[in-house]
């Protein structure tokens, strides 16, 4: 295992210290103390790493990540693993806004609640939230899985697309072209492998699904009072 | 008005409403949609033919043509970036997604720009194999809609520009109408095939401009601090927004004018949202000199450039480099009348083609369909458009020698003279055989 200290080192040293395991992998094994809200921690990682950071994380905290398997042990400021490509990340506190925006796949899991425009623009990654997530999240959210155990804030998946939405709590109110759709056996499935794999004991079939109504994705004029 | 001569002379066509204006009551009455166009503002504005140059003469004196050397060749990004984009002329390609333009169109402006050692730029919807292949430096634009946005490409990339808005819509988003979402597209898009796309005119994870420079830390961050990181903006408030970008920590800026071409655009958004790039330039010069970031932040401007003349005013009046879309888009055969009879068969002709957006372009540029891709040949397609870049690299040069420079650079707004108040207002020059620059005091 290899330690730094982000109060003797900085953000770029930390970070290509771990860019430099792309190329050549000579650690798995990362730990990153003292991280105090700095941002940007452990981004751009392209190997499969495990890195555990201990305290809070700044914005975009394991951005756009590839492979690595990332543990914050505190809470994630904005953004945290955008437009990540696959791997995991996993915050065991609450998460800011636009947590898991445009990522493309991977598991996020947070364990606490996030903040607003969770999965915003997500692209397939699958995202699980223990508590609960805040307004417009899944905004125009494209593809992947969006899980909430707790409750969503306002206008949940406005504008969406093909993501399938679960909340078990409840939705203060939907967004244009979203719907509650019916929980079907291949749901029930999928949300418990889901739920599974972020290692969280809900019982699938407490939940509802939400999705795209679908009528927004060609311009009509009588949606004209939607866009 | 009337340009039809066989029209009855005691008949007065309103300036107000005239034929163009009544079209388009007549199709928002019979659609009920708001007009959805590419190409750039087509009204007359105020523009680089409202200026001209002082050549040299008695009190300065001119450089040599073919003799005498005159500097083209730009470096951009030298603020931060560990690897600086060298270009030999200072005319670029400017972003244009795949899924706007067909693969063979991305694939001419790679070849076109690589053969005159200048940049080009992806788009909307991420980079190709194809333009990467082909670009010799290529620029990879990160938007709103982070369509196809991968880590993978933004490393290959020469240079990443964080695009906040396009002179032909400045805080509006993108549109890439059903027609033109093929397999490969919807594919590059993660969106179903078939569907109207939108793209966001918001990035989803920052808000203003103390976000914006963590969100290029990450950015310096993921890439290693190796490649120059462009701003792009739509021309409004552009002394401010030069000033933030600057701040936020860009090494280049780049300010599209109001004339800046589209892909898919309301009609009413291009022609009445943004300044003329002429306005733009002077106040982007401004917000750089009072920082001391002039030349050191690089500046590139774009929007209704078209000739050697436009590349050169650019320069005088203080920008490092020019993009441009349409022109290049011309260059490989947009609206040419030999398409001439096709243009009639989907109502428009040659020279007033604008309806990017449907995919049905005869000239196979700004299209998915396969049969209409194949018309443009990505060689003979990137050969004109290097002819076309030589001549506006020729072009300027003429004009820097004949103001006494040996570099397009050196060139100044003391060089320039405008014919109407408003250009000299704007430019912020003086009327021709004046001193008269309105709005300074003396
Ligand atoms: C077909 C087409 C597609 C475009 N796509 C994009 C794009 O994806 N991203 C972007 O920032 N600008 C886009 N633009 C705008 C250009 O990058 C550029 O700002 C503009 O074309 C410059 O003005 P000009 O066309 O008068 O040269 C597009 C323009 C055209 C004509």
């Amino acid at each position: 295992m290899k330690t730094i200290d982000l109060a003797e080192s900085s953000i770029r040293e930390l970070n290509q210290a771990l860019h430099d395991q792309a190329v050549e992998c000579t650690e798995r094994e990362w730990e990153v103390l003292n991280p105090k809200g700095q941002h940007n921690i452990a981004c751009g990682l392209d190997q499969n790493l495990s890195v555990d950071i201990h305290g809070h994380a700044g914005y975009f905290c394991a951005g756009m990540n590839k492979k690595a398997h990332v543990v914050i042990h505190g809470n994630a400021g904005q953004g945290v693993a955008e437009n990540m490509m696959s791997g995991t990340v996993r915050v065991k506190g609450d998460a800011s806004q636009a947590a898991g925006a445009t990522a493309h796949g991977g598991l996020l899991v947070i364990e606490g609640n996030a903040g607003a425009r969770c999965g915003i623009s997500m692209k397939g990654v699958d995202i699980v939230v223990k508590g609960s997530i805040g307004h417009m999240s899944c905004f125009m959210g494209q593809s992947g899985n969006l899980v909430v155990c707790g409750d969503a804030g306002d206008a949940l998946g406005d504008s969406m697309y093909e993501v399938h939405i679960y909340v078990k709590g409840t939705v203060k109110s939907l967004g244009a072209d979203c719907i509650e759709k019916e929980m079907r056996p291949e749901h029930i499935e999928e949300l418990t492998e889901l739920l599974n794999r972020a290692g969280l004991d809900e019982d699938p079939a407490s939940f509802k699904r939400y999705g795209s109504a679908r009528q927004l994705y060609n311009f009509k004029v009588d949606n004209a009072g939607a866009y | 008005m009337s340009n039809d001569i066989n029209v009855n002379p005691g008949l007065r066509e309103s300036a107000t409403f005239d034929r163009t204006t009544m079209a388009e009551i007549r199709r928002a009455a019979d659609t009920g949609i708001y007009d959805i166009r590419g190409f750039g503002a087509k009204r007359k504005l105020p523009h680089f033919d409202d200026l001209l140059f002082l050549g040299a003469s008695m009190s300065r004196y001119p450089l040599e043509g073919y003799r005498e050397k005159c500097n083209t060749q730009v470096t951009l990004g030298t603020r931060f970036a560990k690897k600086p984009i060298v270009i030999e002329t200072p005319v670029t390609i400017a972003g244009m997604s795949f899924g706007a333009l067909s693969a063979n169109a991305k694939e001419a402006l790679g070849r076109g720009a690589s053969m005159v050692g200048t940049s080009t730029t992806t788009g909307d919807g991420g980079m190709t194999p194809e333009e990467r292949g082909q670009s010799s430096k290529l620029v990879y634009q990160y938007l709103p809609s982070r369509y196809g946005m991968n880590p993978d490409d933004l490393r290959k990339a020469d240079a990443i520009e964080v695009v906040l808005g396009q002179g032909a819509k400045p805080g509006g988003g993108g549109m890439l109408l059903g027609q033109k979402i093929t397999d490969r597209v919807a594919q590059m898009r993660t969106l179903p095939k078939g569907i109207d796309q939108r793209s966001a005119c918001r990035h989803p994870d920052w808000t203003g401009p103390d976000d914006l420079a963590i969100k290029i830390q990450e950015l310096r961050e993921i890439t290693d601090w190796q490649v120059p990181i462009y701003i792009k903006v739509g021309a409004t408030r552009t002394y401010y927004d030069v000033k933030l970008a600057v701040k936020a920590g860009a090494d280049v800026i780049v300010v599209d004018g109001m004339q800046g071409g589209t892909a898919a655009t309301q009609d009413v958004f291009i022609e009445h949202v943004g300044i003329p790039t002429l306005a733009a330039i002077p106040q982007a010069v401004q917000a750089l000199q009072e920082m001391g970031m002039h030349r050191k932040v690089q500046l590139i401007v774009s929007g209704g450039i078209r000739n050697g003349a436009d590349v050169a005013k650019c320069m005088a009046l203080g920008a490092d480099a020019v993009a441009i879309g349409t022109a290049a888009l011309v260059a490989l055969g947009c609206n040419d009348p030999k398409y001439s009879e096709d243009y009639a068969k989907i109502g428009s002709a040659a020279g007033f083609y604008d309806d990017y957006q449907e995919g049905k372009d005869p000239a196979g540029i700004s299209t998915q369909d396969p049969e209409l891709a194949k018309r443009l040949d990505p060689v003979e397609g990137g050969r004109r458009l290097a002819n076309y870049l030589r001549v506006l690299t020729l072009e300027a040069q003429t004009l820097a020698r004949a103001c006494g420079k040996n570099d397009l650079r050196n060139l100044e707004p003391e060089d320039l003279v405008a014919l109407t108040v408003e250009s000299a207002a704007m430019a912020r020059v003086p009327l021709a055989g004046t001193s008269w620059i309105p709005g300074q005091q003396f």
